[in-house]
């Protein structure tokens, strides 16, 4: 996913796979935040506090990382709704 | 009414509201049987994707593994999950946006080459019968444990019951039964999930039960009194693992990515109007599966913690009804070592292998079984992990019908799966193989029935790996997602995300990817399997996590190939640049 593919592409839909990649590459390293992150390289860290009865590690691997894809995919899909009316270019 | 008989009036409503939609619903074309007409609802879609990907598996062993495994089940969760996001992200839109049936459409089409497709193909071929081949023995032992017939004949059951509507109704009849299935699986799960969270924690939620107090007057919250419990019967905590880092890390990778290149997960988003719906069907799908799969945590620690409390320490003489009419249906032994008639749980196998019952019982009343004990350890009970989700109905004293629920629940999520497999598999039969590449100038009328003659073969030959499952079906499913997250994904991200990817670099990297993780999982599940340990693991990676050095792999092999071979025609830059702009995909059909 490279710009040189973008700019070969030109005019408005050149800018619209632009702004596409960067909101990819955001929502792409919360995805991998909230899991690999924070439920497995962080664990331990996370684990010394408590949300409720979880320790905060194993929280985000067996609940929290599946409330945020849910809600990634969501934004995702309404963000894009949004740059392809401004790029004329939605479906 | 006998809870048997109760179970007999689910399942056959259950079938009858199958049967009733493939014939209501039965395709006239191939794009129907395809694609379901390319019109299906977005959120309809996301909740028949959600029954597909949704398996036996899922329904009934998934809940039980997490609570003998802890922390390290983790690895199902957010790889089962998490996938949805790759996909929904960075593949569906653009696919659906190319607008035909398969992933070996694209493949082929994109890297212009017929044998492209063809090892796209060949991919989806080994995946999808690697995963069927565990569904249909599935069906089988759903059958056989709630309607009282053997395994063989549950499974020729289950292939009567696909075979009518994946093979009348093609895309469009399994979508709406689909639907059907997922509301009875759903319910089935949850109306003893609710009970149970109510039964131990006092809140009926349990995604909150799991992080609140126990109901019995300690204080204590759910987690940190299964930690406790767990250590002083010789068990690690249950919020820490045993497996590293890097292997739950990769683990997780394979299944994730694994579950974005499954082509009868990737086929789902063919089904929908536009390239948005696409995006946004994959969010459905994920809050129809997340319901499941955030509920799963919650009645595994539910269940272990109320097994710990009820079984160990308690006489056999006083075992709870659940223990006694599971040890009847074989999932449970109690083999009383120390001959106190006391059962005691602890860490390691009661004994070697599943129980051999002899028939006889022993002096405390319980069935006895012939298998040499373990004498390193104290444990004496037997649980086959099935029993987590199984037994719940009867942990929560909940009435005859819920048990029933249950069974109909667990066949939907079986029959689900296996027809979503089995229509890949016709497709890539009489489409990708026949009409895209042998025969072009075959009929619609003719690739239709090839379609519908491909899908009863892959039905025979799914349930004979069913009826006689070859002794790896059980070592393999990992098999699936390993493979396809070393094969295909990469070779589609790179066509939609690349412009210069070119065939030569597709096609080696596929092979490579698909060779070298096939070898790694063969060694170590089959042709060496006592070598199975941390020690001989690459880097320390377990053959369920090896798919995610297989793709590495897959992409170093296609950039490096590609460099050194002449680039993509013209025509393909603007293929790509088509498929990424949503405006233009091709309009929905009327149903």
């Amino acid at each position: 996913m490279s710009d040189d593919d973008a700019e070969a592409a030109g005019g408005h839909e050149g800018a619209y796979w632009k702004a596409n990649i960067r909101l990819l590459l955001t929502l792409m390293t919360i995805w991998f935040t909230v899991s690999f992150g924070f439920g497995i390289l962080l664990r331990d860290f996370l684990d010394q506090f408590m949300l409720g009865g979880f320790p905060l590690g194993f929280w985000f691997a067996q609940q929290g990382s599946i409330y945020v894809f849910i809600a990634l995919v969501f934004f995702y899909a309404w963000r894009m709704k949004k740059i392809e009316q401004r790029y004329d270019l939605d479906d | 009414m006998s809870t048997q008989t109760l179970i007999y009036i689910f399942v056959a409503a259950s079938f009858a509201l199958y049967i009733g939609i493939a014939v209501w619903t039965r395709a006239g074309s191939t794009k129907e049987f395809y694609v379901a007409g390319g019109g299906v609802h977005p959120v309809v879609n996301g909740m028949a994707t959600a029954a597909d990907w949704m398996s036996a598996a899922s329904f009934i062993s998934m809940a039980g593994l997490i609570a003998f495994m802890g922390y390290d089940g983790s690895v199902y969760l957010m790889g089962w999950t998490g996938g949805y996001v790759v996909l929904a992200l960075l593949l569906a839109p653009y696919l659906r946006k190319f607008g035909q049936f398969t992933v070996p459409d694209f493949i082929g089409t994109r890297y212009y080459s017929k044998v492209a497709r063809t090892v796209a193909v060949i991919c989806l071929i080994f995946i999808s019968f690697t995963y069927i081949a565990g569904q249909m023995r599935g069906v089988g032992i759903v059958f056989s444990r709630f309607l009282d017939v053997s395994v063989e004949l549950g499974v020729i059951i289950g292939m009567g019951i696909v075979f009518f509507y994946a093979v009348l109704g093609g895309m469009k009849g399994i979508t709406y039964t689909q639907v059907a299935q997922y509301c009875v699986l759903i319910f089935a799960y949850m109306v003893p999930a609710f009970f149970i969270s109510m039964l131990v924690t006092g809140n009926p939620i349990p995604q909150i039960g799991l992080g609140s107090t126990v109901n019995d007057g300690s204080g204590m919250y759910v987690l940190e009194k299964l930690d406790q419990s767990l250590q002083m019967m010789g068990f690690g905590p249950y919020t820490d693992g045993s497996k590293s880092m890097i292997d739950v890390f990769c683990i997780t990778a394979a299944l994730m990515i694994g579950t974005a290149g499954l082509p009868h997960v990737i086929v789902r988003f063919f089904t929908v109007p536009k390239a948005s719906d696409a995006r946004k069907s994959a969010g459905w799908a994920l809050v129809f599966i997340a319901l499941l799969y955030t509920t799963a945590p919650a009645v595994a620690a539910f269940a272990r913690l109320n097994f710990n409390e009820t079984v160990n320490g308690t006489a056999y003489a006083e075992a709870p009804g659940w223990f006694t009419n599971w040890e009847a249906n074989n999932l449970i032994a109690f083999d009383d070592k120390n001959g106190d008639g006391v059962m005691t749980v602890a860490a390691g196998d009661p004994f070697k292998g599943a129980p051999e019952y002899t028939g006889e019982r022993g002096p405390a009343g319980n069935r006895l079984v012939s298998n040499e004990s373990v004498t390193t350890n104290p444990n004496e009970v037997y649980l086959d992990r099935d029993i987590i989700v199984l037994a719940n109905p009867e942990i929560a004293n909940l009435p005859g019908w819920v048990i029933a629920l249950v069974a109909a629940g667990g066949l939907a999520a079986a029959l689900s799966t296996a027809a979503g497999l089995l229509l890949v598999i016709s497709t890539a039969v009489s489409h990708d193989l026949l009409k895209s590449t042998f025969r072009p100038d075959i009929s619609e009328k003719g690739e239709l029935l090839a379609a519908r003659l491909a899908a009863t073969a892959a039905i025979v030959v799914a349930g004979v790996l069913g009826i006689y499952p070859p002794g790896w079906v059980a070592q393999v499913v990992a098999f699936a997602f390993g493979l396809a997250a070393a094969s295909l994904f990469p070779a589609i991200f790179m066509g939609i995300f690349t412009k210069s990817m070119n065939k030569e670099g597709a096609i080696c990297g596929m092979v490579s990817g698909l060779v070298f993780t096939f070898l790694y999982i063969a060694y170590f599940k089959l042709w060496n399997p006592d070598a199975n340990m941390a020690e001989n693991w690459l880097l320390g990676i377990s053959p369920e996590g090896i798919g995610v050095i297989g793709m590495v792999i897959n992409f170093a092999v296609a950039v490096a190939v590609m460099k050194l071979t002449a680039s993509p025609p013209a025509e393909i830059a603007r293929l790509v640049d088509s498929i990424r702009v949503p405006r233009g995909a091709a309009s929905a059909q009327d149903h």
